[in-house]
């Protein structure tokens, strides 16, 4: 028999030297003449271990190709890098796996595998129970929109389903540009067929039957292991004239973006995937009435697709009963930048930002204390540690002045400047402003400039007053959430750390 | 290490006939132009204007508006660096420093030998095993001052 040995060929673990070590394992089967097999599959998400290579069941990592000889001599038993099973390290104990289930876990290319896994029960349901009553399901589940803006994606589906029109269409917002999120990158590598699956149950449910996968060109793993997916999904006919063997007819191509933060705003995709300038449209009218192409588009993240497929194949009830207040189901988490147990944690909303930083995240990576966290990507707010008891919930971190946006959390040790995060803040916007509004255009680059004088110290209290009207102008008077968020950095920065504006003041 | 085919008309003609009536065409078309030639000539701007019934002003305006093309070919590798926060939050600041001191170049420069261009990128989605960087299409993570140095060396070797 052969011995299955299962190597990620997820980024992080390629980045890690994942492909070496796969490398070196063939190169040490061949020469000990043992019948192995090895299966790329996605990540477990506890990226400090990577690479983490899976033997039935049992965990060996981080390894290195230097490695790989001393674990065939321990038969993949006793060994300082044996992590015991994968399943019950306390990291993977304490989540609550729906949309990620499967990730890490099999080949995210095969559809036997999939389907072996309890792929297809969701659009299985979906048929069954037709349109009107899969939108109803998703509806009941509270499920907001992931990339986010945390929409009830069940109102935007039943408006694109009541629009008027023959061709309507399902695109993917896998656009994910927010330093601190890989959530949509894992799923597209690791477990590709449910964000498929979760897109043919939103062409059932919406009447479209043409579907984009529109991915940032910085991912190209995902879209390699994307297009396959979609092609061998194609071949065993959840895709295609007759989603299996229904009367729902639903296909779906890649196309791949080119570098423009912007084209993660829903109209600017629609403006790029139509070829042109990524430029942000005014609305109305709402893409759902009139987006693609001219006609009603459902436009979805690719977290929120991941997740209809569990939703509709256990009930909308099972995933309500998760989360808290108005935001239900799980959401996974994203540990980023400075701390020691990085990675991917899917839980119930609920659970406070200190608990998922200190206990979950162990802290700094550095060693040295947390200073601020960064949630929600370059637009999202600077939080002190004394913000921690604030709950990962949408409308909780909202009346703190923050985002939850896509759920990653950069942490920054006390080497942080935040006078500086919040200057990187406007010239982040500057440079991937569209262009299109004024506040935005313009105010970034004064933005920048304010700061720059605010921090050479030669300047009055006047320059905060004029800092703070500027964000202010920026916030309600931007056309999409860059202009409009950006003042979240810079305000938060401004409010919980002006110690670090001051430095230089007279 | 990347290699690009010499201007090649008829094969550029070729790409955008086979491209061109899928929908909204001006962007695959761009990538595959690119990923033939290595940038964007003038004369790929007026085949594509002509291919797509548009004027040379909108596809300039597409080409000019996203990152990723280039109207110049780059050098024989491209080191791109992550400065978003979370490589940050690792140091990313002070090696891109390192970088632009060792190639003698500036973001966007690609050095007088023409070895190695350098560009910033907005995330490359290992935020969780930063700083995160991309040397032609091999992404490195946990990028530190060794590793950055051993990259640059073979790169210009």
């Amino acid at each position: 028999m052969s011995l299955l040995i299962r190597i990620p060929l997820d980024s992080a673990a390629v980045a890690l030297g994942a492909d070496d070590v796969a490398a070196a394992v063939e190169r040490e089967a061949a020469k000990r003449k043992m019948a192995v097999t090895v299966v790329r599959t996605g990540s477990r998400g506890m990226h400090w271990l990577e690479p983490l290579i899976d033997v039935d069941g049992v965990g060996f990592g981080p390894v290195t190709a230097a490695d790989v000889a001393a674990l065939f001599d321990a038969n993949f038993a006793k060994h300082p890098l044996n992590i015991g099973k994968i399943a019950e390290h306390p990291f993977m104990k304490a989540q609550t796996r729906l949309t990620f289930a499967r990730c890490g876990a099999i080949d995210p290319t095969s559809f036997h595998e999939y389907q072996a896994a309890g792929g297809l029960n969701g659009v299985g349901a979906a048929i069954m129970i037709g349109p009107a009553q899969t939108r109803d399901a998703v509806l009941k589940s509270g499920l907001r929109g992931r990339g986010g803006a945390g929409f009830p994606t069940g109102i935007k589906w039943k408006t694109v389903a009541e629009a008027k029109g023959e061709t309507k269409y399902i695109v993917c917002n896998a656009d994910e540009g927010d330093s601190g999120t890989f959530s949509d990158r894992m799923i597209m590598e690791g477990d590709p067929f449910s964000v498929i699956e979760g897109m043919a149950i939103a062409g059932i449910a919406t009447g479209a039957t043409y579907g984009y996968v529109y991915i940032r060109s910085e991912y190209p793993v995902a879209v390699r292991v994307m297009t396959r997916a979609i092609r061998n999904a194609r071949a065993a006919g959840l895709l295609g004239a007759r989603v299996i063997g229904s009367d729902h007819s639903f296909d779906i191509e890649v196309r791949v973006g080119a570098g423009a933060y912007v084209c993660g705003e829903e109209t600017s995709l629609l403006e790029s995937l139509e070829g042109k300038r990524g430029q942000v449209r005014a609305k109305p009218p709402l893409p759902a009435i009139q987006g693609l192409f001219g006609k009603p588009t459902s436009v979805n993240n690719v977290i929120t697709l991941a997740s209809v497929p569990a939703i509709l194949s256990d009930g909308a009830d099972a995933y309500k009963r998760l989360g808290m207040d108005r935001s239900r189901g799980t959401i996974p988490i994203q540990l980023a930048g400075n701390v020691k147990y990085a990675g991917l944690f899917e839980a119930p909303f609920g659970m406070t930002l200190g608990d998922l930083v200190m206990k979950i995240g162990g802290g700094t990576r550095s060693g040295r204390p947390v200073r601020a966290v960064q949630v929600g990507g370059p637009l999202g707010a600077y939080f002190p540690t004394g913000l921690f008891d604030t709950p990962f919930d949408y409308e909780a971190f909202a009346a703190k002045g923050g985002l939850v946006g896509h759920a990653g959390i950069v942490v920054f040790d006390d080497t942080v400047d935040l006078a500086r995060q919040a200057r990187f803040a406007m010239e982040f916007c500057a440079i991937e402003s569209c262009g299109k509004c004024t506040p935005c255009r313009i105010g970034s680059v004064r933005g920048v400039e304010l700061i720059d004088r605010i921090l050479a110290g030669n300047s009055g209290p006047e320059q905060f007053a004029l800092l703070d009207d500027l964000c202010s102008t920026m916030r309600q008077g931007s056309l999409c959430a860059l202009g409009g968020f950006v003042p979240y950095p810079v305000t938060s920065a401004m409010t919980h750390f002006p110690e670090d504006f001051r430095k230089n003041v007279a | 290490m990347s290699s690009y085919s010499a201007w090649d008309e008829k094969h550029a003609g070729e790409i955008i006939d086979g491209l061109k009536s899928t929908a909204g065409a001006t962007l695959p078309i761009l990538h595959a132009l690119q990923g033939a030639f290595g940038h964007i000539t003038e004369r790929a701007v007026e085949m594509i204007a002509d291919a797509l019934n548009l004027s040379r002003a909108e596809v300039h305006g597409v080409v000019s508006f996203y990152h990723d093309f280039r109207r110049e070919l780059p050098g024989r590798h491209v080191l791109k660096l992550c400065r978003a926060e979370a490589c940050q939050s690792m140091g990313a600041d002070a090696l891109a420093a390192k970088a632009k001191n060792a190639l003698g170049v500036d973001w966007h420069g690609t050095t007088a030998d023409g070895r190695v261009t350098l560009e910033p990128v907005f995330c490359l989605g290992l935020c969780s095993c930063a700083p995160a960087a991309m040397i032609d299409d091999k992404l490195v993570a946990r990028l530190d001052e060794t590793s950055l140095a051993a990259t640059i060396a073979k790169a210009r070797a």
